[in-house]
């Protein structure tokens, strides 16, 4: 067999080799594991009217640190398995300087209800009915929680369930900086 | 009088409001929004996609347009808060270039690598050529057939 055609049976079965390299990063890699391009960057301002009546501004909210956790009634399990270390966080670091806003996504008014009363949020808690605020923030799906620092920046993005240790982790770090 | 004067006042209040903003033609929402990716949904556009977010994001794309900006505006804000992710084709530099170049030059090695196996097929003679035949033994079959034939 001359040597050409050696080479020639080899370069075949090789080729697959980076074919299959290829899938095995693609399969290893969570397509939704996106990095946020607001990480660092201004959060956009936004004006919602809470469940309970009452305005939710965040310009009204500078030099406090604010999270901005998005949610909905029907994002079972992750949304039901955040909301006691949300309520927690908010105890415990509302006299602080920490501001919470839960942001009600793609839901309806009744379930969206039920589930606040479900878990006794004490936290303003509004709807995003024409999903505006969903945009702005680069929302893919719930849960998604933005940490704000007291200059009004993104800090940091969660995409999925967030924890008491990651609540605690985030909110110290931002509550230690400086105006 | 009373049916004249609110006819007035309607006719009035049609031409005071949206009309001053240009009317925002729909094949350009269709345009901005098969461009986008619906975030919600696996591989759609935000245009194909029936779900809600893809409803409000068409929606933010007509408002926006309305608003008096470009397409191409309308793309830049949801690439500001999404990234090119967003963007259904991969803008055509840096790394992502590699998506648009791969594709034809692995064509093109697959048709050289054709070309090459087909003509070394084409070269090999199709079938070794038969020894050459001595004469007796072409006489002995001839004999032999003519034998067999009543």
């Amino acid at each position: 067999m001359s040597g050409r055609s050696r080479i020639l049976r080899w370069a075949i079965p090789l080729a697959v080799v980076p074919v299959l390299v290829l899938l095995a990063y693609g399969f290893r890699t969570d397509p939704r594991d996106i990095p946020s391009p607001l990480l660092g960057r201004p959060a956009s301002p936004f004006k919602l009217t809470a469940f309970d009546g009452k305005p939710v501004a965040l310009e009204s909210l500078r030099g406090q640190v604010v999270v901005v956790n998005f949610w909905a009634s029907w994002c079972y399990p992750a949304c039901y398995e955040e909301a006691p270390s949300l309520e927690r966080a908010w105890k415990t670091y509302k006299d602080r300087g920490l501001m919470m806003v839960g942001v009600n996504f793609q839901d309806k008014d009744e379930p969206a209800r039920r589930f606040l009363t479900q878990f006794g949020h004490t936290f303003p808690n509004a709807p995003d009915p024409a999903g505006r605020v969903s945009v702005d923030y680069g929302v893919y799906g719930v849960p998604e929680t933005y940490f704000i620092d007291r200059k009004g920046r993104v800090r940091f993005k969660q995409v999925g369930p967030v924890s008491d240790q990651m609540l605690k982790d985030q909110i110290e770090r931002l509550l230690a900086e400086e105006a | 009088m009373r049916g004249l004067a609110a006819v007035v006042m309607l006719a009035v209040l049609v031409m005071a409001t949206p009309a001053a903003a240009a009317p925002v033609s729909e094949d350009t929402v269709h345009e901005v929004a098969s461009q986008l990716r619906c975030v919600v949904c696996q591989s759609l556009s935000v245009a194909d996609s029936p779900s809600e977010t893809a409803h409000q994001m068409k929606d933010i794309i007509r408002e926006r347009l309305a608003a008096g900006e470009s397409p191409e505006q309308v793309r830049a804000y949801f690439v500001e808060k999404y990234g090119t992710w967003i963007l259904l084709s991969p803008p055509r530099q840096g790394f992502n270039l590699l998506v648009w170049v791969v594709p034809f030059a692995a064509l093109g090695l697959g048709l050289v690598l054709v070309l090459i196996v087909v003509r070394r097929w084409s070269r090999r003679p199709a079938v070794p050529e038969a020894p050459p035949l001595d004469p007796a033994m072409r006489a002995r079959i001839r004999r032999e057939m003519a034998e067999r034939e009543p």
